[in-house]
């Protein structure tokens, strides 16, 4: 059995969008026209990522195409993490580092286990997940570790004149970086299923497909969700520390962001 | 005298700029390995700068810093930082226990070294299990000069360790250091207080615009 949305029901949903805008009308939050805004753009890039994928992962089509697509989404991941947190030094090429690092380590269990086939219909959307996912536990990650260095410096620098190395040094901040990136993801974890039912398994139910086998998709995708925002951070984490502090073990000049 | 001749730091031609600043313009001056040697000098005038060179948490844009005659780009950072040890003007107390503390500079040292090192800085051993941040001021920056012991170094750095101290716990760490060098620890002590230079230097150099000069003698305490 297999649901689907016709174009008139997809115009018909229109009307909802509408019904934020005519809100932002009646309060008077001048919000009408980005709304609108919003919605038609979202549902532009919709389908032309549903025209892509549509070229990309149909059946006969090389793996290749879906490869490539997913080496474009960990570029322009790496961009958008950078361009969200300017202030971490070096954050295009650790981004890159890291999202590669879980994608290895995620698409390989997930693939080489052969828990789903390597197709393109399977490799692109977790592969989308992963990365999504991961780049905000990324900036978070980052965020936190570049603050608490430079917050800290009186102690981390007493540290290092008691001859602590500066991976010692920076330990105890990389791990309360690391647990602030990692702690929502832990808490949307055990919230799952009680609280809110996830994208994955609701589109599938709507989709047609018997609610087991979504849940089953779904807690694979909680897992890889968990394992690649930790394989992300923690390749952040170090990688930040060999850039922000020299061989010598110095703390490098770190400047206080221009806002946030 | 024979230990004023030996020089625990030398400084060549040393040059540090910063945001344009030419905050040391080329120091050259030679630092005895004893005694406590005082460099004053307003605020901004390069001491603490001067300092971190010489356990290099700061390399110098130009010129030579030098350890017992070893240029310290030629020295292990970790091993020299342990034979120098440095107390900041801010004691940076680490989450946890005094004990804890100390142990950050060594993790294997035993409670009876710990309790001689609080004993050498004029504490009470049974302050070992107390919440380090619970201390006074004058007990926190105290027992930052404890945990540097305890890494057993030569010689200390000491950047304007009692400019947040009352006039009492003042002259506790003061008479603590004046012992520490008796012990033959060299001292190296900035200060903008020249009452203070007075009372605990051998000797005074004087930091000004830059430039690093020996204060005529009588200045030093007798």
């Amino acid at each position: 059995m297999n649901n689907t949305v016709s174009w008139l029901g997809l115009a018909v949903s229109l009307l909802l969008a509408a019904v934020a805008a005519g809100i932002s009308w009646w309060q008077r939050l001048g919000l009408q026209r980005e709304i609108l805004v919003a919605a038609v753009r979202a549902l532009a890039q919709l389908l032309l990522v549903g025209a892509a994928l549509t070229l990309i992962i149909s059946p006969g089509r090389s793996i290749w195409w879906s490869w490539l697509w997913v080496a474009a989404m960990l570029g322009y991941a790496a961009t958008v993490a950078r361009r969200r947190a300017p202030d971490i030094p070096n954050l295009l090429s650790l981004a890159l580092a890291s999202f590669t690092a879980a994608a290895v380590v995620t698409l390989g269990v997930l693939f080489g286990l052969h828990v789903f086939p390597l197709t393109g219909r399977t490799l692109v959307p977790i592969a989308g997940m992963m990365i999504g996912n991961s780049m905000t536990a990324t900036i978070l990650a980052g965020r936190r570790l570049t603050d608490e260095l430079r917050d800290k410096r009186d102690e981390v620098e007493a540290r290092l004149a008691l001859g602590q190395d500066s991976r010692q040094a920076a330990t105890p901040y990389v791990r309360a970086a690391l647990r602030a990136a990692l702690t929502p993801q832990i808490e949307t974890t055990k919230a799952t299923g009680l609280v809110f039912l996830p994208g994955a398994m609701t589109g599938l139910i709507l989709a047609g497909t018997a609610p087991l086998q979504a849940v089953l998709v779904q807690a694979v995708v909680m897992f890889l969700v968990l394992a690649a925002t930790a394989t992300t951070t923690v390749v952040i984490a170090l990688g930040l520390i060999r850039r922000l502090f020299t061989p010598d073990h110095r703390l490098m000049h770190l400047p206080a962001p221009a806002d946030h | 005298m024979s230990d004023q001749q030996e020089a625990a730091f030398e400084f060549h031609r040393v040059t540090v700029v910063r945001a344009g600043r030419r905050v040391l313009d080329e120091v050259t001056a030679s630092v005895p390995a004893a005694g406590i040697t005082v460099v004053s000098g307003p605020s901004g005038a390069g001491k603490t700068t001067l300092l971190r060179l010489c356990n290099r948490l700061e390399i110098p844009d130009a010129g030579v810093v030098s350890y017992r005659g070893q240029p310290l780009d030629e020295l292990d950072p970790l091993a020299l930082r342990r034979r120098v040890g440095m107390v900041f003007q801010r004691p940076a107390p680490f989450p946890g226990s005094v004990a804890g503390n100390l142990a950050v500079a060594r993790p294997d040292t035993g409670t009876a070294e710990m309790s001689a090192a609080l004993e050498r800085v004029a504490l009470d051993p049974g302050l070992l299990d107390q919440e380090a941040r619970t201390l006074s001021g004058g007990e926190l920056q105290r027992m930052c000069l404890a945990r540097t012991l305890i890494t057993g170094p030569e010689t200390l750095l000491l950047d304007e360790p009692t400019s947040a101290l009352d006039e009492q716990p003042k002259l506790v760490f003061e008479s603590t250091a004046r012992a520490l060098a008796a012990q033959g620890i060299a001292i190296i002590w900035v200060t903008h207080d020249d009452a203070q230079a007075g009372r605990v230097a051998d000797r005074i150099y004087h930091l000004r615009d830059g430039h690093l000069t020996v204060a005529a003698a009588g200045e030093a305490r007798p």
